[in-house]
């Protein structure tokens, strides 16, 4: 830090007034849209549904009431809440383990061949496109009719090999895990990238030295490579638990959080934009926050010793 | 080739096999969205995309039941020409078909030894020799789809085909105003667009100043404000999206673009300040020393030394930021709505309007995926930075 500050030259000195003049856009505007934003989300989680009066005014008579806490007891305890962290939870154990490991896969795979740019390119290329865009690639392979023609390519395949068709997004169970290989198909390119960088990493010399001890490829990947990349894999990781947990947009164009599918964030629009329950969505949103908030923190400080590691 | 290089040719293909395949994996859901959006509409929901390429529907049929007599091509027997519209008008139901299949010609059998199609079969075949004859003939591609995904057409039939018949809707012109069709994707690239470039160029405006204040100014608290604004990544957008649509809705800015603008300014901020400072930090000091000697101002060092010298961190912060605000669909569904759809909010729209309008819904997906695309292959060096950097980002 100290080393940071020497850094300006002394002969750039300057008045009081100018570095404020700098920084003065920024501030005003981060202070509008963040900041105030930010504490004004936490003031209405514990004021009711039109911002009239304190949270305990949306209790109901006869029913368990959290006082000032009411709208945390919809956020926490209601079932379609439940419904949604269960989902949530599907998603982040399927999606994250999904995306990471078979980006660690193709990221292994890759490092071998020639065309590695090529096999890179095609299974990152997903990232440059939308939510709703992939979630309309993915709502035509998934279609479903009831009639003898299907023309989605998961039933085309079905009854090509003799099955049933299947309507994939409305049959409860596996429709979450047919939104899931969505957010996998997007995201599996981003954490390919990021293992590949550390894979290259990898010092040449260990893993000779591990093959010429008699260790064969398989024992090479264990023994040596997975160990010396699992700080970026912790990284990956949290990334997209944190990435999964603010899932919304697949949900949204393809369910619309029907036939079970509801997730916490669409939970959160709906609450808002559809019910008009300013109360209950901002505790939500503060419910969202308070589980991103310690692996954001986490992430940013690995991240950081990372880059300065570099 | 000797036997060792055969021998690790044979041990890497268990790689190459798994790798391919899982490229054809990655790449074939995305095949048959653009396939599907340049066929004509009435193959889209007859046909699985992956048909495209063979005969069309009915081909097989004629083969097996009329071929023989007729010829492939429909002309063989002069008396009853299979391409003479008249004729095949008369029989293009499937009933009216078979009770002519089981006539008598002749005093043979029509159908000689062969047996006589069922309904279904001769429903396709109908449906073959309308085609063949004329009728209902249509190429196996077109851009009909993305005409009328641009132009927002709802109607049976495609927009070209209604405007030259005169029996367009009411609101469309059939000229190019209609490109600006509030329901088309044509007004909802423009408004993105109008969207994306202020929402890319005001943060990093913002940041530049302020980055070049936290690297070659002096005062007090510096550090501290410094840390404080990085912190501030750590917001998610869902906790300060209620209170600004509120405060907004006081405004008067709901719906308006210089309200999205400002939403996207505020949040990319942290952020790119962060990317900001850190490069301008790292330019040589000596630079800037040397400037101040010349009698350069600050404003000049800012505006001469630090911009042009920075183009590369503004890059890959710029590609990022405006790839996140074109595909973005909670800040435009939020803030903008139907007032001025954005394409992703557009597509959402057609999702739940259009049920399986597959042959518009595929052509918009894919307008909408137009841009980013060229992006990525023309700058997937910087994408791919600023991607990687920004993946901390709330």
């Amino acid at each position: 830090m100290a080393a940071q500050a020497e850094q300006v030259p002394n002969i750039m000195r300057q008045g009081r007034v100018t570095p404020w003049l700098y920084l003065l856009p920024a501030l005003i505007v981060m202070a509008m849209f963040i900041v105030y934003p930010a504490l004004n989300t936490f003031y209405l989680s514990f004021r009711n549904n039109d911002d009239t009066a304190w949270a305990s005014a949306n209790c109901l008579a006869g029913e368990p009431c959290w006082g000032l806490f009411e709208n945390y007891r919809y956020a926490l305890t209601s079932a379609v809440m439940l419904t949604s962290f269960v989902n949530n939870l599907k998603w982040i154990v399927l999606m994250t383990s999904g995306t990471v490991l078979f980006g660690l896969l193709i990221a292994t795979l890759a490092d071998r061949v020639r065309y590695e740019p090529l096999a890179k390119a095609v299974v990152f290329l997903p990232m440059a496109i939308s939510f709703v865009g992939a979630g309309i690639i993915w709502k035509f392979v998934y279609n479903y009719s009831s009639g003898q023609i299907q023309i989605g390519l998961l039933n085309g395949l079905v009854t090509a090999l003799g099955g049933q068709p299947v309507s994939w997004l409305t049959e409860p169970q596996i429709n979450t895990i047919m939104l899931i290989i969505v957010g996998m198909w997007m995201w599996t390119g981003f954490c390919m990238t990021i293992l590949a960088a550390a894979l290259k990493g990898v010092s040449t010399e260990i893993l000779e030295a591990g093959r010429v001890d008699g260790a064969n490829e398989w024992q090479v990947f264990w023994g040596i490579m997975i160990p010396s990349i699992l700080p970026t894999i912790t990284v990956v990781v949290t990334t997209m638990v944190i990435n999964v947990l603010k899932i919304f947009d697949i949900v949204y164009v393809m369910t619309g959080g029907n036939y079970g599918t509801e997730v916490i964030a669409n939970r959160m629009y709906i609450e808002m934009y559809t019910s008009f329950k300013t109360g209950r969505a901002t505790a939500i949103a503060i419910v969202l926050i308070a589980v991103i908030i310690p692996a954001m923190y986490f992430n940013i400080r690995r991240f950081r010793e990372q880059e300065a590691s570099r | 080739m000797n036997i060792n290089r055969l021998r690790k040719r044979l041990s890497d293909l268990p790689t190459h096999v798994i790798l391919i395949g899982l490229c054809l994996l990655w790449l074939l859901p995305a095949v048959g969205l653009l396939v599907t959006s340049f066929r004509p509409f009435q193959d889209v929901n007859d046909t699985g995309w992956w048909t495209v390429l063979s005969p069309p529907k009915g081909a097989t049929q004629y083969t097996q039941s009329c071929a023989e007599c007729h010829g492939s091509d429909g002309k063989q027997l002069a008396v009853a020409d299979l391409t003479n519209q008249e004729l095949v008008q008369k029989y293009r139901r499937s009933f009216t078909l078979i009770a002519l299949l089981k006539k008598t010609i002749n005093e043979k059998p029509h159908m000689g030894a062969l047996p006589v199609p069922d309904e279904q079969a001769a429903a396709d075949i109908a449906g073959y020799l309308r085609r063949i004859s004329g009728i209902e003939a249509r190429p196996r591609f077109t851009l009909d789809n993305y005409i009328d995904a641009l132009t927002g057409y709802r109607g049976t039939a495609n927009y070209t085909s209604d405007c030259a018949a005169g029996t367009q809707a009411v609101d469309l012109f059939c000229d190019w105003r209609d490109l600006g069709n509030a329901r088309g994707m044509g007004r909802a690239f423009l408004n993105t667009l109008t969207v994306a470039l202020p929402s890319t160029l005001l943060p990093i405006l913002f940041a530049a100043f302020a980055a070049y204040a936290f690297s070659w100014f002096h005062f007090p608290g510096r550090q501290f404000l410094f840390a404080l604004l990085i912190g501030l990544q750590i917001v998610p957008l869902q906790m300060t999206l209620i209170p600004i649509s509120r405060l907004y809705a006081q405004l008067g800015l709901n719906g308006t673009f210089l309200g999205v603008w400002l939403f996207h300014t505020g949040f990319g901020l942290p952020y790119a300040i962060y990317l900001m400072r850190n490069f301008i930090g790292s330019l040589p000091r000596e630079l800037f020393e040397s400037a101040y000697l010349d009698g350069a101002s600050h404003w000049t060092a800012f505006y001469r030394l630090a911009l042009p010298l920075s183009v590369p961190a503004i890059a890959s912060l710029g590609i990022f930021q405006f790839l996140w605000i074109w595909n973005d669909l909670l800040v435009a569904l939020v803030f903008l709505g139907g007032e001025h759809p954005m394409l992703t909010y557009q597509i959402g729209n057609m999702v739940t309007s259009l049920g399986s309008g597959w042959h518009l819904l595929t052509a918009a997906a894919f307008i909408s995926m137009a841009l980013p695309m060229v992006v990525f292959f023309s700058l997937q060096r910087f994408f791919v930075r600023g991607l990687l950097a920004g993946s901390v980002k709330g």
